[in-house]
């Protein structure tokens, strides 16, 4: 913190008010009702809602395609934040490796980070559709590929489209972390290891480790709600369900389905969820990244 | 020898991710110069066909939607004032509020800073419904403002100011004093002037947020007025029209310049704060 600071109250307050108060509006209040609706039941006619206990969490919890869906979720995760991260660091080592075209490089890596995962999708769409779809002539070709039908086939249809997208934020990232690493000790490694695959795992990658640990939450949070607007432009689901996220589950539910007790008790577990993450996060960014 | 070889291999994977990269967006490209019944009987186009004039002006004058009162240029104006009022509103807002965070202490300066930082747990999707019911009470539906508000308080951008004000050596903020300088004056003088880099690296992060929004515009707009990028992509289906290619190039076309053009302003604002 700060040694020097002001301590005027007012002009604290008029600097931070307009940020609270959207918070307020948009986001205090919207939570709260969260809350009320997983904590509430309304009755069958519409009239009012009653107190309900953890009734609406046992039901989410003890509900099978619940279960479906959170393992899909971790599946999910796990697969984008390996793929997207893999290609990205092996690019970005590459990208920072050459010194003719570094730019030109760069450039042509990176502008998928601004693409909308919606865009995406639909794009993807098109690549995996049952006539004509690139994708999906060419897997079919390979073992008779249909995603309509088959989990595992539809999981490679979700991963494709949602890890390609992740590969550019990633290398950006990794490309920032590999150009802090200061030159000196670069340089001194190549004195003692002559060779560059085990100078990149021993020296280069645990210095690359904040990077890494950052983009894992990055994937991490990316795979949770980013990715909806990829799965309701490709599968939204298919074959039957084994393609839903939680989040993509809680949309359904809630607005679709309008079971508000139930959409309010996913929300909350998720919030659990991404607190678990977020302390992770602060505790990484405060420690960890400060380091020179 | 080997050190040829190895600027073979590194130019080689290199090119193999460009390819990745670029080939998707070519073929959806190529495709959306061709023909209708091109695009029909054959699938997506390698080559660059004829059309290309036709397609484009097609998808940004032709009026669509349920009551033909939309075209696609509407559709990305739209989208384009959502994103740009977002990323201003929350420059502004993040940037008087991370202000308020470091260079102030008053008893409240950890209350706030938890307010602000714990909206992290809660994105949007998870408060999705609420925020609609709210968004509806206030009768923002169907209004630029609806589309903009409810996301111009990131806490992300406020995180990153934050961080970057207190990379920001003491000293500025004792030589300020000395010259009499008020709070006031210390923002509008010498704060802003030296977070142009991190301004525009936010405006650059958020608008590329906004533009590329999905769920909440797609709930929020039922009005064909304010519909943004997204509803078209709900309109075009899965299918073979070429004009639906047309689509996606014109709607990945804004974020995609800007991040290409801005580059450097956004990788140096995003890692000068580290």
């Amino acid at each position: 913190m700060k040694r020097v600071q002001y301590s005027s109250y007012f002009t604290q307050y008029f600097f931070i008010a307009p940020q609270l108060a959207i918070i307020l509006i948009f986001l205090y209040l919207p939570i709260v009702q969260t809350f009320t609706d997983a904590f509430t039941i309304q009755d069958a006619f519409g009239f009012g809602r009653y107190f309900a206990g953890f009734d609406n969490f046992i039901f989410v919890l003890s509900d099978p395609n619940y279960v479906t869906a959170l393992k899909f979720t971790l599946i999910f995760i796990v697969v984008i934040t390996f793929f997207s991260c893999s290609i990205g660091l092996l690019l970005a080592v590459q990208a920072n490796n050459v010194i003719h075209g570094k730019s030109a490089y760069k450039t042509l890596l990176i502008w998928p980070y601004a693409i909308a995962p919606a865009v995406v999708g639909v794009t993807a769409n098109y690549f995996f559709s049952e006539r004509l779809g690139i994708l999906y002539n060419f897997f079919n070709g390979l073992w008779g590929f249909d995603w309509y039908d088959n989990i595992y086939d539809a999981y490679i249809y979700v991963f494709i489209a949602a890890s390609w997208k992740q590969i550019s934020a990633n290398f950006i990232f990794f490309l920032a972390g590999l150009q802090n690493i200061q030159k000196s000790v670069i340089e001194a490694s190549r004195i003692d290891c002559k060779s560059s695959f085990r100078r990149f795992w021993t020296i280069t990658f645990p210095l690359l480790m904040p990077t890494t640990f950052f983009l894992i939450i990055i994937n991490i949070t990316y795979s949770f709600f980013d990715t909806l607007g990829i799965i309701d432009t490709t599968t939204i689901g298919a074959p039957s369900g084994e393609t839903k996220t939680l989040v993509y589950k809680a949309y359904i539910d809630g607005f679709k389905g309008l079971d508000l007790g139930s959409a309010g008790a996913q929300s909350i577990i998720m919030m659990l969820i991404v607190l678990v993450i977020t302390v992770f996060q602060f505790r990484f960014i405060e420690g960890k990244i400060h380091y020179n | 020898m080997s050190r040829y070889f190895r600027i073979t291999i590194t130019h080689s994977v290199l090119v193999w991710g460009v390819l990745l990269m670029i080939i998707p967006l070519w073929l959806i490209f190529a495709s959306s110069t061709h023909s209708n019944s091109v695009i029909y009987n054959e699938g997506m186009q390698w080559k660059v066909g004829g059309e290309l004039f036709e397609n484009y002006d097609k998808v940004l004058n032709k009026r669509g939607g349920f009551t033909k009162e939309i075209t696609a240029s509407k559709i990305f104006l739209n989208s384009f004032i959502m994103a740009f009022g977002i990323a201003t509103l929350s420059v502004i807002v993040s940037m008087m509020a991370a202000y308020s965070l470091v260079y102030f202490k008053t008893k409240f300066s950890s209350f706030f800073f938890w307010a602000i930082f714990i909206t992290l747990l809660v994105p949007l999707e998870l408060r999705i419904l609420p925020s609609y019911q709210i968004v509806s009470d206030l009768n923002l539906t169907n209004s630029y403002a609806g589309l903009i508000l409810p996301l111009s308080a990131s806490a992300i951008a406020t995180f990153f100011f934050r961080q970057y004000f207190r990379s920001i050596p003491d000293e500025l903020l004792e030589a300020a004093k000395l010259d009499g300088a008020n709070s006031w004056k210390f923002f509008v003088d010498f704060l802003l002037p030296l977070s142009k880099t991190m301004i525009a690296a936010m405006f650059i992060f958020m608008f590329v947020y906004g533009y590329n929004q999905y769920l909440w515009p797609l709930i929020m707009t039922t009005s064909e007025k304010y519909w943004t990028v997204v509803m078209g992509l709900k309109m075009l289906g899965v299918g073979g029209s070429a004009d639906r290619y047309s689509y996606i190039i014109l709607s990945l076309l804004t974020p995609v310049l800007i991040i290409i053009f801005l580059q450097r302003l956004f990788i140096q604002g995003l890692f000068q704060s580290k």
